[in-house]
């Protein structure tokens, strides 16, 4: 009967294995993507862009390196930031600093 | 060293039969074990790449961009301002950019209008970016609508579609001429949206940008490092919900797993008595609890970082694609790259095996010490 400890060694040397090629398939795959991202550096440069095409659900989440810093009550009086990219977005640096302590 | 991987060998197979022993248990925590280090590697490796991404592209971006503030918000800037601004030592050259924003009813998307000063499209015809092109319909020769400032309707033709392989940049973008901007947004032809400025010396920036904001105090400055650190900051896998909901996982998985570890039953309380009544010394008992450790956490983790690679890379990270997406209708079609962080598949490997691993051995440890008839009598 096979040992236990000899089949566990080769489910171990085939995880191990996969997790190589998982470093190789990026290396390659980052290789295959090169004229690609060429492509967008170039478009980028070309047009003057400035940010991501990710959330276009609002002009102020749109082009998240210009916008101004009051994103909430955009809309309409009373209306909050409420838009999905709000929540995945940190706040400025500013509003994270902490003081010194006071004592 | 022979006899040495001989001895592991034997405890492997012990532990393994001991694991087989309490089958379903063991079964249940590797596949809840797997999950974790599945969401968490989806998360890093979705945005690490895209961070990577994104700091590619944006190195092209322009210098430094200046921007009219009129009662805090972003006004046209005149053209005027433009001698000002060139007139500065270091300043290369300061053109004016024209781009806005323009909500389409019909498709319930807005789309960023833009001259582009390099291959400007001619009058009366458009390039569209993909995204546009797919909630449309439009293709080259096909006709879209915008209605003007004015309340009037005109038509442009789609001379071009940008390639969907940039869908990450220009999913939204539709290129018009200089004339058609100014139809469709009106305004005086001798405003610009904002400038681009180009520097000849890279390190006399911030210099610059504070000479700007001395002659022009309406104006507020962008610099290309800080669009930059905004990505930066804005993917940052520490911040936002995901982590958060992950972070409820993990604490979930703490206790289970602190559970499981440090109160050892009295069964396996009693295989350990066991053991050291037939001869085992505690060396033996931690190497085979050590073994056990590893067996569970070392192939959850592999077995977890192989499923978020395939799920990031392969499957376009399903999971997260609608949290992501949000209401976007113009979200972009693209494929990750898969960039990869070593340093963080390390760090995941530390916070995942090593600790449930020492957390496996410390109470077999405190249980082997014990006199054996004590644990066997279930006293200890």
């Amino acid at each position: 009967m096979t040992r236990r400890s000899r089949l566990f060694q080769a489910y171990l040397l085939c995880l191990l294995g996969l997790f190589g090629l998982m470093w190789v398939h990026a290396a390659l795959a980052r290789a295959a993507a090169g004229p690609a991202i060429r492509e967008k550096r170039e478009l980028v440069r070309r047009l003057e862009l400035t940010d991501l095409c990710l959330s276009t659900e609002a002009n102020y989440t749109r082009h998240l390196s210009q916008a101004d810093l009051h994103t909430a009550f955009q809309d309409h009086p009373l209306s909050l930031e409420h838009f999905p990219s709000g929540s995945f977005l940190n706040p400025p640096p500013h509003l994270r600093k902490t003081n010194g302590p006071m004592d | 060293m022979a006899l040495w991987i001989e001895r592991q060998k034997n405890v492997l197979d012990f532990t393994l039969a001991s694991l087989a022993r309490r089958k379903r248990k063991n079964l249940a925590l590797l596949l809840v074990y797997t999950l974790l280090v599945f969401l968490i590697a989806s998360v890093m490796f979705a945005t690490f790449s895209i961070k990577k991404e994104a700091s590619l592209l944006l190195e092209n971006a322009p210098e430094m961009i200046v921007q009219r503030t009129v009662a805090g918000r972003q006004d046209p800037i005149p053209l005027s301002y433009l001698e000002r601004i060139q007139g500065i030592p270091g300043v290369m050259s300061c053109e004016g950019r024209l781009w806005g924003y323009y909500y389409d009813p019909v498709a319930g998307a807005n789309y960023t209008l833009l001259v582009p000063r390099e291959g400007e499209p001619g009058q009366g015809t458009i390039e569209v970016g993909p995204g546009v092109s797919r909630t449309r319909l439009a293709s080259p020769g096909d006709s879209l609508e915008f209605k003007t400032s004015t309340g009037e309707i005109i038509e442009l033709e789609v001379k071009d579609v940008i390639s969907t392989e940039s869908g990450l940049v220009s999913s939204d973008l539709v290129l018009v001429s200089n004339a058609d901007f100014r139809t469709i947004f009106g305004g005086s032809g001798e405003l610009a949206t904002d400038f681009v400025v180009r520097v000849a010396n890279e390190r006399e920036l911030s210099t610059i940008a504070l000479k700007i904001a001395e002659r022009l105090p309406d104006t507020r400055i962008i610099l290309r490092e800080e669009i930059l650190r905004t990505y930066d900051a804005v993917f940052n896998w520490r911040g936002g919900i995901l982590i958060l909901i992950l972070s409820g996982v993990v604490l979930a998985f703490a206790i289970v797993s602190w559970d499981k570890a440090s109160g050892l039953s009295l069964e396996e309380r009693r295989e350990i008595g066991i053991l050291k009544a037939v001869g085992w010394e505690t060396s033996d008992v931690i190497l085979m609890k050590f073994w056990e450790g590893m067996v569970v956490s070392l192939s959850s983790f592999l077995l977890g970082v192989l499923l978020a690679y395939a799920h990031v890379f392969f499957g376009g990270a399903k999971l997260f694609a609608p949290v992501l997406k949000g209401w976007a209708v113009l979200y972009p079609e693209f494929k990750l790259v898969p960039f990869l962080d070593a340093s963080q598949i390390t760090a995941l490997f530390f916070l995942t095996v090593v600790p449930y691993t020492v957390a496996t051995i410390i109470p077999s440890w405190r249980a082997a010490i014990i006199d054996p008839d004590t644990v066997m009598k279930g006293l200890g």
